[in-house]
């Protein structure tokens, strides 16, 4: 009962003194955490900014033309992007065509049609298929698919498409197996698990309400994937397909193995061609001076388009998440 | 009339869900088949001597890849030491701070343009301000490439995971009187422990297999070193400079390397959702 009057002045002044102690970390913290955050801001603007650099002497002295210029001579070094730029979009065309139908089968597979117990092991095999380093894709594209396609693949799509009117001459020419279609197939596989695993993701967030009720009417599994799931999830499928064309675009190791390496544009895709990844990869060790500047500048060209591919992709598998509820 | 209806959808239906389940047995039967061309390509160079042996010269017998993998092995700890905690704070500052701020979103957004960037965009960089300024290649300046394509995979997967913990935990924290570093790193990232684990297993055996940003800056090293501060030989790039090679004792070291890399990356990835599943579902 005797307490001193200021006992109780001293506790609060030392919960005020914790109380600011904490504050003083919590701001500290913050500040550390979000310093680490700019690191990853600031590692943007370094690319950029030393890729532009860079390519600064190849850039001024061929302006905006250097991306049409149909030109890559290192020895007279006249240099332009369009038959790399020409090789990395049809390649990357390929790609997709082929991809995205397959990676929509895999989905709708392990969304709507695989029994249960048989969904994890299977979409693993299909995640680990996307874990397969890209050297890997590149040596088997050469080694064990050119060969194969050259004798059965090619001349089947010769006899076949080659005849079609207008597409036809894009499969003439020599049949040798690599190739910017080669090229385009092989990337195909690369990207195929990244697709399918997004589609599958998106496929999953569709609520069960809906798929029961048009069950419920009498739709078919098809009808159900065709009508109510695609729909819903549309934005995030495109998104999807982007991000794999982002992929496709930016890879190297297996495109450089299979695609032919020959700086020409030829009207067939059976012909070799080069895109911006398999030239830098190619020609880097013994570029100089301005060689090295116009190798640059194709990777600047390189990463522009996939920021921008990239960029879209992601607005619209975020659109598509927040229009149609959120996925956790 | 009705009956031809049903018996077309019924059909379409059915060649519907035929060519899904090609589509999936094809993705099956290429994952198989690497797999197995890896194998038989690769099996027979696995001996003792391709852990203890250093890349032959050119025309010269024998050889093994002691060296490549000393040193992809070096770059990819190192990667991990240097990645783990750049990948963690941003992680953790998108987690706790990141609900409303402009940076946030805007950091989540780079992140992920860099989680998919082309990895040899990111060797020009890194060969621009550290190959081209020393004047030389390195293991250093290998590791930096690496770690910037692994850094991003942490960021997210640890934002990721910290998200998943549960709202209540964090609550109960606050409640205590605990202040918000005690509640992110005591609480919700010891938590989230596994997952941020998972992350950085997947990002390691991400740049496990990356040969393009290696090329312009670890280059290769044709002798056995450890020094982080000369070229240093590497798997991936020994494995694209052999597999086109004349030599045939070449050809066979780079199947053989193709091999032990698919494996680990592939036991890699296998182990972090193990791990993940086993722990993250406590």
């Amino acid at each position: 009962m005797n307490t001193s009057p200021s006992a109780p002045a001293s506790a609060s002044s030392q919960v005020q003194a914790v109380a600011r102690r904490q504050r003083l970390e919590d701001s500290l913290f913050h500040l550390i955490t979000w310093l680490f955050s700019m690191l990853v801001l600031l590692a943007l603007l370094g690319i950029i900014a030393s890729l532009f650099i860079t390519a600064w002497p190849a850039l001024s002295k061929f302006g905006s033309e250097f991306i049409w210029r149909v030109e890559w001579d290192i020895v007279n070094e006249e240099f332009g992007a369009a038959i790399a730029i020409f090789g990395t979009v049809i390649s990357a065309a390929i790609a997709l065509l082929i991809a995205v139908p397959l990676s929509f089968g895999i989905a709708l597979f392990l969304t709507e049609n695989c029994p249960v117990t048989l969904r994890r092991p299977l979409g693993t095999a299909i995640e680990l298929l996307a874990a397969v380093p890209s050297i890997i894709y590149g040596m088997f594209g050469l080694f064990i698919f050119a060969p194969l396609f050259a004798q059965y693949g090619q001349p089947a799509l010769q006899s076949t498409l080659g005849q079609m009117p207008i597409i036809g001459h894009l499969f003439g020419g020599a049949m040798n197996g690599i190739g910017i279609l080669a090229a385009g197939i092989v990337l195909a596989f690369m990207i195929l698990p990244f697709i399918a695993a997004v589609m599958r993701d998106v496929f999953e967030i569709v609520p069960p309400v809906l798929r029961e009720s048009a069950y419920g009417l009498g739709c078919t599994t098809w009808e159900v994937v065709r009508y109510i799931v695609l729909p819903y999830t549309q934005k995030g499928v495109i998104g999807g397909v982007m991000l794999g064309l982002g992929r496709a675009l930016g890879e190297t190791m297996a495109v450089t193995f299979v695609i032919g390496n020959s700086q020409r544009i030829t009207g067939s895709l059976f012909s070799p061609g080069s895109s911006i990844a398999s030239t830098l990869a190619n020609e880097f060790g013994e570029a100089a001076d301005l060689h090295m500047s116009a190798l640059f500048a194709l990777g600047l060209l390189l990463f522009a388009i996939t920021f921008v591919v990239l960029a879209l992709a992601k607005l619209l598998i975020a659109r598509g998440e927040k229009a149609k509820g959120t996925k956790t | 009339m009705d009956l031809a209806i049903y018996r077309r959808r019924k059909l379409v239906n059915r060649i519907g869900l035929t060519l899904s389940m090609g589509a999936m047995a094809l993705g099956l039967i290429v994952l198989l088949w690497i797999l197995v061309v890896l194998f038989k390509n690769g099996f027979s160079a696995i001996d003792w001597a391709m852990f203890t042996e250093s890349t032959p010269a050119p025309g010269s017998e024998g050889g093994g890849l002691a060296n490549a993998i000393v040193g992809s092995l070096l770059m990819v700890v190192v990667t991990a030491l240097v990645s783990t905690p750049i990948g963690i704070f941003p992680g953790v500052y998108l987690a706790e701070y990141g609900d409303q701020s402009k940076t946030a979103s805007l950091t989540r957004f780079v992140t992920d343009i860099m989680l998919s960037a082309p990895s040899i965009v990111l060797g020009l960089f890194v060969y621009a301000v550290m190959v081209a300024q020393m004047k030389h290649f390195s293991g250093w300046a290998g590791t930096m490439a690496l770690s910037l394509i692994a850094i991003p995979v942490v960021v997210r997967t640890t934002e990721n995971m910290l998200r998943l913990v549960p709202g209540g935990l964090r609550e109960a924290a606050f409640g205590l009187g605990a202040p918000r570093w005690k509640v992110a790193t005591f609480v919700t990232l010891r938590a989230a422990r596994a997952g941020v684990m998972t992350g950085l297993l997947l990002a390691l055996a991400r740049i496990s297999g990356e040969t393009a940003p290696l090329l312009f800056t670890a280059l290769n090293n044709q002798f056995f070193s450890t020094n982080m501060n000369a070229p240093m030989a590497n798997l991936p790039v020994v494995i694209f400079q052999f597999a086109m090679s004349p030599y045939d004792n070449w050809v066979r070291l780079a199947g053989g390397g193709a091999l032990l890399i698919t494996l680990t990356v592939l036991v890699l990835n296998i182990i972090a959702r193990v791990f993940f599943r086993d722990q993250g579902s406590r």
